[in-house]
């Protein structure tokens, strides 16, 4: 039967594929009393020697189409799913105790998980806890006779379907095979939506139901530009779907033809579109999508996909891949930003009522220099080889600032005087996501040679409202004239001390957005690369003076966030 | 019965990928292997005997090995203790 589901719309494109359920099955079980333990460890060893196979199958899998670094992990459950002491101590339970094997499994399991949880000091070890529940959960799976997904192996066609999926997920698919994904949870800024931008595959995320409504081999059309899916389509929607493909494919090709070209209003007024990046492999797809600068470097990879803090070699391999794959266009990198929702297994920091308001970001490395330093060093070295700017993130004060920018000096007079080349420009400037900076931006100005609003914290902060919190969703209103003023004022300011003015956040590239930031005086644009060529395509309809006028009336006549849309529709039919 | 003492020099010491690549090692052959320090001894062939000792760096630890390879069991963990820069 053919059914709609309604999505938050995640990544532009249309797919039709076979579903593909990720969803974790039910490995629940009684324990019970064997009496023939002979029998029950023969049951452990097929069910050991059967997750074998299967994790061979899966590293040799990952191997070739993600490459060696990813399909380490999968090295390390065949090392923990042939120890002779844990197999032996499961074997021993069964035979002393005489238990059924899941039971065993669990219990000599769970012991070596807390063993190594409780190495509080050690996050490496603490991390192996996890190893050994995939493992284990791998095995139990085998021994109860259901399946586990393994989104390594697939090797057709397919729509990814989950209940959300973890950058760990994510690592595994093959971009040839999977064509489209669908989640239970999240919201555009959510990393499921984020990677699928990345990976350009069209996504429908936050629908609610889809992991409970699709069933494993259903047929499903993701539609990543309306937010919708259909489940078993008929005959007639398939081909009505294909069509809307086929007119993606269409726009797309004509935005491409724009990929060389300036980014200019219809009255000639001229910005920057650049592209956020996570990592140096990214500068390809910037590229491709005709950005004009990378304005969002997030450096938190080099952190997050490491076992220890990356050393200054490392980083500067990265940014200097970076500022080279731009080619002398502006590659901004933003210094380290963890804390908040994204913690380091290395580098414990403690548990906060708040984490969002707690320690984070510039707040981490004022404090820890150590580590600070070490990524200042490296970017300076590498601003030798294209056009770096640097920017921290999370500015709340101007002494912050200073104090950050004196760091930034030190570092760069040292290397000078051991004779290494760096740049004599670099471009320093500031997040702008706490709204106490923004209610100071004059003064900030000053100091910062740029401002990059940074959209999605700066709405939470200035609404109060956590944005990952569903029941309060309703507050992310980016074009409320609370955030549209400060958004103006920010800009004004940098102006006033002929500074400029970026905005990195997903608001960057919203079609609605666009035309009152045009309006605002915004001079960088900075977005998703797949977002470049369709707002370069947009900004050509626009006329800029209108534009003005248009901005003018939001921030001074509108009350309310329907207003502003209302109005953004009038001026831009 | 052979044995050999090394001292670690890695920074990590033996809990990262360290420990994985001497599981491996160990487990090619049929001696008997095992790994001592500070007083406890674990089964090399183990990975998770092998973490729990948590050797960091400068520890001085035993290995030893007992069968029939004993003597090419302790050459090839001394090899992979040299050739990954993990003890001396």
């Amino acid at each position: 039967m053919t059914k709609m589901l309604k999505g938050i719309a995640a990544s532009d494109g249309i797919a039709a594929a076979k579903a593909y359920m990720l969803v974790q099955p039910d490995l629940s079980f009684s324990e019970t009393s064997i009496s023939d333990p002979e029998a029950e460890i023969k049951r452990l060893d097929d069910a050991v020697a059967a997750s074998k196979s299967e994790l061979e199958a899966i590293k040799q899998k990952a191997t070739q189409n993600l490459g060696a670094e990813e399909a380490e992990v999968f090295e390390a459950h065949l090392t923990i799913l042939a120890d002779p002491e844990m197999i032996g101590q499961i074997e021993n339970q069964i035979k002393n105790e005489k238990v059924n094997a899941e039971a065993a499994l669990k219990s000599v399991t769970d012991m070596f998980i807390s063993m190594f949880e409780g190495m509080t000091d050690n996050a490496y070890m603490q991390e192996r806890a996890g190893d050994i529940r995939d493992v284990t959960k791998r095995v139990m799976s085998h021994l109860l006779g259901v399946t586990l997904p393994n989104p390594a192996l697939i090797d057709e066609e397919v729509v990814i379907v989950a209940h959300d999926l973890t950058p760990s997920d994510t690592a595994q698919l093959d971009r040839n095979f999977v064509k489209g994904f669908i989640t239970d949870i999240g919201g555009r800024t959510s990393h499921s939506a984020i990677m699928s931008r990345t990976l350009e595959i069209p996504a429908v995320v936050g629908s609610g139901s889809a992991t409970t409504e699709i069933k494993e081999g259903d047929m499903v059309i993701i539609d990543g530009i309306a937010g919708d899916a259909v489940i078993d389509p008929t005959a007639d929607q398939l081909a009505e779907y294909e069509q809307k493909a086929a007119d993606f494919k269409a726009q797309k090709a004509e935005w491409q033809q724009l990929k060389d070209a300036r980014s200019v209003s219809k009255d000639g007024k001229q910005v920057i579109l650049g592209a956020n990046i996570g990592t140096p492999k990214d500068v390809t797809g910037a590229v491709d999508n005709g950005a004009e600068a990378v304005g969002l470097f997030r450096s938190e990879f080099l952190y997050m996909d490491a076992s220890e803090l990356p050393t200054e070699e490392e980083q500067f391999k990265a940014y200097k891949e970076a500022v080279e794959g731009m080619d002398g266009k502006q590659v901004v990198v933003r210094t380290m930003d963890i804390g908040g929702d994204k913690d380091l297994p290395y580098l414990p920091l403690p548990e906060e009522e708040n984490p969002f308001l707690g320690y984070r970001a510039i707040r981490i490395s004022l404090d820890r220099q150590d580590i600070f330093r070490t990524q200042l060093r490296a970017l300076l070295r590498a601003s030798h080889y294209g056009r770096l700017a640097i920017m921290f993130p999370m500015i709340a004060t101007v002494k912050e600032f200073k104090d950050a920018k004196a760091i930034f000096e030190e570092e760069k007079a040292k290397l000078v005087k051991e004779g290494i080349p760096v740049s004599d420009d670099i471009e320093v400037g500031m997040m702008m996501e706490i709204p106490a900076a923004a209610m100071i931006a004059d003064k900030l100005a000053k100091y910062a040679d740029f401002f990059s609003i940074g959209t999605n914290d700066l709405i939470q902060y200035s609404m109060a409202a956590d944005r990952g919190n569903e029941r309060v969703s309703y507050l992310y209103q980016p074009y409320n004239p609370s955030i549209l003023r400060l958004i103006k004022n920010i800009i004004d300011a940098s102006h006033k001390e002929g500074k400029w003015t970026g905005m990195c956040g997903e608001m960057a590239g919203d079609q609605v957005a666009v035309p009152l930031l045009l309006g605002l005086g915004l001079d960088e644009f900075s977005m998703s690369a797949t977002s470049i060529l369709k707002t370069r395509s947009l900004l050509k309809k626009l006329d800029s003076v209108k534009m003005q006028e248009l901005a003018q009336k939001a921030v001074e006549d509108c009350e309310t966030t329907e207003e502003v849309e209302a109005l953004v529709a009038e001026y831009t039919k | 019965m052979e044995k050999k003492e090394f001292h670690v020099i890695a920074e990590t010491g033996i809990h990262a990928r360290p420990a994985t690549l001497l599981v491996q090692a160990a487990s090619k052959f049929n001696s008997d292997i095992t790994l001592e320090y500070q007083g406890k001894s674990v089964n090399l062939k183990s990975i998770m005997g092998v973490m729990s000792l948590g050797v960091g760096q400068n520890a001085d630890v035993v290995i030893s090995a007992d069968g029939a390879d004993e003597a090419e069991a302790i050459a090839a963990i001394a090899e992979t203790m040299t050739k990954e820069g993990l003890a001396e």
